[in-house]
C-alpha cells in the first residue's frame, strides 16, 4: 500500500492520538491511567480479533448465500426461516453491504419476509461476533442480548411482510432493474 | 474463551484448506483486509475512549449513561447509536471499558442495539434499494425494538451478575 492512502486510513487515528497525548500531557495524572487502560485492552482485543477475522472470512467464502435464496420463497416456512437466519449468521461486513445482498436473494425467488429475516439476523446476530462480545461484555450480556435480538428479528420480519405489498416488492424488482442500468 | 476461538478458527482453516485451496485463500484475504480495515477505527476510538474515560469522573459517566441515569440514558445511547457508523469490533470493547467505569448494561445494550440495526446515515442507500416505505418501517422498528433489547439485558444482567 502506498504511503499515501496509509496516512488518509490512519488520520483519525493519528489525530485521536495527538488529542489524547496533549491531555495527558495536561494532565498527567489522567494521562497515566489512560496509557494503562489501554495497555490492558489493546493486548486482549488484538489477541481475540485474528481467529474472529478468520472465521468471518472461511464463512464468507463458503457459505453458498445465491444457491440457497430459491429456497427462501413465500412457501418455505419455518426451514425458509431458519436458512435466512443461518445465512445472515455466518456473514460478514456491515449491514449496508448486506442490502444488495438480500436484493440479489430477492430478486432469486427469496420472500420479503425472509428477506427481512436475513438483514436482522446479518445485523444483530452474526455468529463470529457474538464469540467476540461474549469476550468483551460477557455470557450473561451477550446472550441475552442475542436472544432478545433473535425474536426481534422474526417479529419485525412477520412485520415488514404485513406492512409491503406485491406492489411494494415489484417497486423493489423494479430497482434492482434500475441499478443493473446505471 | 480466546483458546476456544484459535481451536475453532484453526479447525476450520483445516477442513476448508483440505476442501480447497482456492477458497481458503480467498477467505484469508478477506479475513486480513478487514483486519486492517478495522485496525484504524479501532485505534481512534481506543486512544480516545481510554483518555475520556481517564478524565470524566464515573460520577459524570454515570449521570449520562448509567444505571440511574435511566430513560434519559437510553435516549442519548439509543440516539448516539443511530446516527454513528461504529463497526461492531470497536463498539463491544468500547461499550466494556464504558461499563467498567459506570456505564449501565441497558444503556450498552440499546446503543450496541441501534448501532448494529438502525443506520441514519446509510438509510439514503438503503432506500435506494428497498424503497423509502420498507427503509422507514424497518429503522423505525428497529430503533423502539432496541428499548426492549436494553430491557431484556438489563433484567438478566440484573438476575445472574
Amino acid at each position: 500500500m502506498d504511503v499515501r492512502k496509509a496516512l488518509k486510513r490512519w488520520r483519525t487515528a493519528m489525530a485521536s492520538l495527538f488529542i489524547a497525548a496533549v491531555l495527558s500531557v495536561a494532565f498527567p495524572r489522567a494521562g497515566r491511567e489512560a496509557l494503562s487502560l489501554l495497555g490492558m485492552n489493546v493486548g486482549t482485543i488484538l489477541g481475540i480479533l485474528p481467529p474472529v477475522f478468520v472465521l468471518l472470512g472461511l464463512f464468507d467464502a463458503w457459505v453458498p448465500r445465491e444457491r440457497v435464496a430459491p429456497h427462501l420463497g413465500e412457501t418455505s416456512g419455518l426451514k425458509g426461516v431458519i436458512l435466512a437466519i443461518l445465512l445472515g449468521a455466518s456473514s460478514a461486513g456491515p449491514l449496508y453491504i448486506a442490502f444488495p445482498v438480500a436484493e440479489v436473494m430477492i430478486r432469486k425467488g427469496t420472500s420479503l419476509r425472509n428477506a427481512f429475516i436475513f438483514l436482522g439476523a446479518w445485523s444483530t446476530m452474526r455468529v463470529p461476533m457474538i464469540l467476540f462480545e461474549i469476550q468483551n461484555l460477557g455470557a450473561i450480556f451477550a446472550l441475552s442480548r442475542y436472544g432478545a435480538s433473535l425474536a426481534g428479528v422474526l417479529l419485525m420480519g412477520a412485520f415488514m411482510e404485513r406492512v409491503l405489498g406485491p406492489k411494494d416488492r415489484e417497486d423493489i424488482l423494479a430497482r434492482f432493474a434500475e441499478h443493473r442500468a446505471g | 474463551m480466546t483458546w476456544f476461538l484459535y481451536l475453532a478458527a484453526g479447525a476450520a482453516l483445516a477442513v476448508s484448506a483440505a476442501a480447497s485451496r482456492e477458497k481458503t485463500k480467498k477467505a484469508l484475504n478477506k479475513a486480513w483486509n478487514s483486519f486492517l480495515n478495522v485496525l484504524p477505527a479501532l485505534a481512534a476510538m481506543l486512544f480516545l475512549v481510554s483518555i475520556s474515560v481517564a478524565l470524566l469522573p464515573e460520577r459524570v459517566i454515570a449521570s449520562l449513561i448509567g444505571e440511574e441515569s435511566g430513560f434519559f440514558g437510553q435516549i442519548l445511547a439509543s440516539v448516539i447509536g443511530s446516527i454513528t457508523l461504529i463497526p461492531a469490533f470497536v463498539a463491544f470493547p468500547m461499550a466494556k471499558v464504558l461499563m467498567e467505569h459506570g456505564a449501565g448494561a441497558a444503556q450498552m445494550a440499546v446503543f450496541a442495539s441501534t448501532l448494529m440495526m438502525v443506520g441514519v446515515a446509510t438509510a439514503p442507500l438503503e432506500a435506494s434499494f428497498f424503497g423509502w416505505k420498507a427503509t422507514l418501517f424497518r429503522n423505525g422498528m428497529a430503533y423502539f425494538y432496541s428499548f426492549a433489547v436494553g430491557y431484556v439485558v438489563w433484567l438478566a444482567v440484573k438476575a445472574w451478575m
